[in-house]
């Protein structure tokens, strides 16, 4: 199904630049904030779906496929990531018995 | 007129929606709203006449790696209770670093020019299964090829690094 | 060969003897050793000999050219004329005695090869210091005969009794000979300054030939500061005191260095510059009284001193005060006279003296000595011949000499001539009262020692002869001209002939019946030394009493004036209390607490900073977050 683009209808480009930024922002948030770690990888995808859709949006304004090829690859890398980010989650549990993020603080100074 | 409305709309739920993520105490309840965003977020991406982008979005993040989420979740048996809280001046700084950021970068985004596109260039089409996948294997094979390699990796690193270590019999 | 040559080999040969002693000293033979040394020296002195007999006009063995500006030079270079080829004889010869006589005594030692390793480096620097043909190489010599002296004081540092006074000894020498060399030093700065040069040569030339006459206070700082180089190394007012705390060394060390060579640097420095001297009165004049009094303070102390080293000690002080006056007065060859003779006579007595103690198991009170003339003869009669040679016993070396001086001070100053024939009184008397205390009534000391009482093998007697032989005879070569023209005074000829400045000064004639008056009353004040000394040592058989008797006069004079206790209060210990304080103030209290207090700052602000890496990933993310935020916000105020 083609449709017209969103932006022949009056949305401008910079509302889906601030949108995205907003989500970056939250997704940034959560990291800082949360100390559960799968909280934590959870929000890591968050951040790069709002990279994605800045990338589509511009791919969509500028009519070109490029960007569009880039989210692909940012998503190999997001599923990659996360796989081995569970993982060892997973080892780091059986060591820990918890999920806490402040328990892995040996390198401190 | 309408579209214009949707667009906004559809953004203000994926902002609320990954607001709850951030913000819910209960690890499940993160999960959910988190793939509620991704639902969302496939919602922009076909308006954004990028099809193919949402279809995989969905079955990627939404159908694989959440699956993966919940699936370690499940494993791990958290609960409301278990789930470690951090300290108020922990919250109170990552709002002012978050809120800085928010605006430093949007201060930035404002100063901007942005190209004024002609309208000719614009191809509605640019969205469809055919045209990227004429891209993918013309212009951006290599990295089509390397992320195999990726893959190979993290699919071995996962393996390894999960695998319980054998038992010594006595 | 050619006297470049002879030269060369003359100063490289105690080298070589100094290199191998050094390296390979340790695996060899005791004899092979102390014959390697001998040898050398004796080749050396041999060499000495033909440079001598060749000699005929002033030559220059240029080196190498250390220094090369536009506008000052400094050579390593020779210079070959009669004042240094006679001092090189000196050197060389007496030293070569000395050296066979160390074979004898050291020969109980273990640091056999260490010492001779010393002594010839010694004699190396010696050699420099007298070859050298501009005031560098004197300086090099200078310093390097201060070293040896130091290390030969303190040779035996690790004996258990002494080993201690033995280093403190050396340490004092040197010391005092730094405060010389410093003056030394301002001297050639000053020289350097005034003139452009350093060499003899270039320095006569101005002077004499072309007459260059500088402010009277340039030449008498130039001069001040070169005798004062002198009083270091040839022990005068003030600086005499390091002389017989140095007798704590091996004697062989006291007959070469304190005696016969070393002490005679600073006279040979000032008939070096003799040309600068004579444009100088004033100095000449502090010369003349420092030397005098130098003389009679150190014959007085001699008076009543027991060890029988210390009493020659300041002997050698009190005779390098007559020379220093007769050195006032221009008599620069009546000087070298004296310093030849006192060469043979001093050494002799040195040696002598090590041959008595080595008799009496180490023993140097003379209280627990006497009647020794039996048991050792021939250091008897050899001692009993340096002891007429030093008090002036008639036609012996040191009676020729001693009148050249008396001669020259008759000419100048009444005064001084009654001074100086006063000094030579004491001299007689105190020598006399060593010899018959020595040799002369009942042995004192213990029964143990009189049984090791035996006479020194042949390598410790033979330099003794040969010395003695010296003593007797050594008086011709200068004798007055009362004796005939052609024979008379050879030694002044021979050095005026060749050396800077010497044929400029004017020489002092007296009429044949002055020399006959001077002759006599020197005789008969000798004799009368000699008569009343036997009477109270011998006849009276007064014997010197232990030190808790002794009052008055003899007090002062047996506890050296208490110059020692003198200079510690006025000098040592402000210094050392200038130096505590400083230690206090300065290092404790200001430099360690900056110093280390800034290390300190150091590690505890790395404490600080370390406490920054808490471990928790999340807040190094937010850390991460304020930094992109300052990079966007600064990119985009600089738009």
């Amino acid at each position: 199904m083609i449709l017209a683009t969103v932006f022949e209808s009056g949305v401008s480009i910079q509302f889906y630049l601030i949108f995205a930024t907003v989500l970056f922002v939250i997704g940034a948030l959560g990291v800082m904030t949360r100390r559960n770690s799968i909280i934590l990888l959870m929000c890591i995808e968050l951040m790069l779906n709002a990279a994605n859709l800045l990338l589509v949006a511009f791919s969509s304004y500028f009519g070109k496929a490029d960007g569009q090829i880039f989210v692909f690859f940012i998503m190999v890398v997001a599923a990659a990531e996360a796989t081995v980010g569970l993982s060892i989650l997973v080892m780091a549990y059986r060591n820990a018995r918890t999920v806490d993020v402040g328990i892995f603080n040996k390198l401190k100074g | 007129m309408s579209i214009e409305i949707l667009v906004y709309i559809l953004g203000g739920l994926t902002v609320g929606s990954a607001l709850m993520v951030v913000l819910s105490k209960h690890p499940i309840r993160s999960v959910m709203y988190l793939i509620l965003t991704f639902f969302l977020i496939s919602a922009n991406y076909i308006m954004l006449n990028a099809q193919f982008v949402a279809i995989v979005n969905m079955m990627v993040y939404a159908g694989a790696i959440m699956v993966l989420f919940l699936f370690v979740l499940m494993l791990l048996n958290l609960s409301k209770e278990n789930e470690p809280k951090s300290s108020l001046l922990v919250k109170i700084a990552s709002a002012l670093a978050g809120g800085s950021l928010l605006l430093v970068l949007v201060a930035a985004i404002k100063d901007t020019v942005v190209l004024q596109v002609a309208e000719k260039v614009t191809d509605n089409a640019s969205g469809l299964v055919q045209n990227l996948g004429h891209l993918l294997f013309t212009k951006y094979v290599l990295p089509f090829e390397v992320s195999s390699i990726l893959f190979i990796a993290a699919i071995v690193g996962a393996v390894l690094l999960a695998k319980r270590e054998s038992q010594i019999i006595e | 060969m050619t006297i470049e040559t002879i030269i060369l080999s003359i100063l490289a040969l105690p080298l070589l003897g100094a290199l191998i002693n050094g390296i390979f000293g340790k695996n060899l033979p005791k004899k092979i050793v102390g014959t390697i040394a001998t040898v050398v020296m004796f080749a050396s002195f041999g060499l000495a000999i033909t440079a001598f007999s060749s000699l005929h006009e002033m030559k220059i063995v240029h080196l190498y050219q250390f220094i090369n500006f536009e506008s000052f030079h400094l050579n390593f270079s020779l210079q070959v004329d009669a004042l240094s080829i006679w001092m090189t004889l000196i050197v060389t010869g007496v030293g070569s005695l000395i050296h066979l006589f160390s074979m004898g005594y050291m020969s109980h030692d273990k640091g056999y090869y260490k010492f001779f390793t010393y002594l010839n480096i010694f004699i190396f620097s010696m050699l420099i210091l007298i070859l050298g043909s501009n005031y560098f190489m004197l300086f090099f010599g200078w310093e390097g005969v201060g070293i040896c002296s130091y290390l030969l004081i303190g040779f035996h540092f690790s004996d258990e009794k002494k080993g201690l006074l033995n280093s403190v000894a050396a340490r004092k020498a040197f010391i005092m000979n730094r405060i010389g060399d410093l003056g030394l030093l301002i001297g050639l700065f000053l020289i350097l300054a005034q003139f452009g040069t350093l060499e003899y040569r270039e320095l006569a030339q101005m002077i004499l030939v072309e007459g260059i006459n500088p402010t009277t206070w340039m030449m008498f700082g130039i001069t001040f500061c070169l005798f004062i180089g002198a009083t270091g190394k040839s022990a005068q007012i003030p600086l005499f005191t390091w002389l017989p705390d140095a007798m704590a060394g091996p004697t062989p060390v006291s007959a070469l260095i304190h005696a016969a060579t070393m002490v005679t640097a600073g006279i040979f420095l000032v008939v070096r510059s003799n040309f600068l001297f004579e444009l100088a009165p004033m100095t000449q004049d502090i010369m003349l009284y420092v030397g005098l009094a130098t003389s009679l303070v150190a014959a007085f102390i001699a008076m009543r001193q027991n060890d029988i080293k210390k009493v020659l000690a300041y002997s050698t002080v009190s005779q390098l005060g007559f020379i220093f006056v007769s050195l006032g007065m221009g008599g620069y060859t009546a000087a070298i006279f004296h310093v030849t003779t006192h060469a043979f006579f001093k050494a002799l007595l040195f040696l002598g003296s090590g041959s008595v103690i080595h008799a009496m198991s180490d023993e140097q009170d003379i209280r627990q000595m006497g009647g020794l003339k039996k048991y050792i003869p021939i250091t008897h009669i050899t001692f009993l011949i340096g002891t007429l040679a030093i008090a002036g016993f008639p036609f012996l070396s040191g009676f020729f000499s001693k009148d050249e001086i008396l001669a020259h001070a008759l000419h100048h100053n009444i005064i001084i001539y009654i001074s100086l024939a006063f000094s030579a009184l004491l001299t007689a008397i105190y020598m006399f009262r060593l010899y018959f205390v020595v040799f002369y009534g009942k042995f004192r000391g213990s029964d143990e020692v009189k049984h090791h009482l035996h006479e020194s093998p042949l390598n410790m007697t033979l330099p003794l002869m040969v010395l003695a032989v010296l003593s007797v005879i050594g008086g011709v070569l200068n004798i007055p001209s009362l004796f005939g023209e052609g024979i008379s005074h050879w030694m002044s000829h021979f050095l005026e002939h060749t050396t800077l400045g010497l044929s400029a000064v004017d020489p002092v004639h007296l009429s044949n019946g002055q020399t006959i008056m001077l002759m006599t009353s020197a005789s008969i004040l000798t004799i009368i030394a000699l008569v009343v000394s036997y009477f109270i040592y011998v006849k009276k058989e007064s014997v010197p009493v232990s030190d808790d008797k002794i009052t008055g006069w003899v007090k002062l004079s047996a506890n050296k004036l208490y110059l020692d206790e003198i200079y510690n209060f006025l000098f040592v210990k402000p210094i050392e209390l200038i130096s505590t304080f400083g230690h206090r103030f300065f290092e404790v209290a200001f430099l360690n607490k900056s110093i280390y207090g800034f290390a300190n700052l150091v590690g505890k602000s790395g404490e600080i900073v370390r406490k920054w890496q808490s471990g928790i990933v999340s807040s190094y993310i937010l850390w991460m977050v304020f930094g992109i935020v300052g990079l966007v916000l600064y990119i985009i105020i600089k738009k």
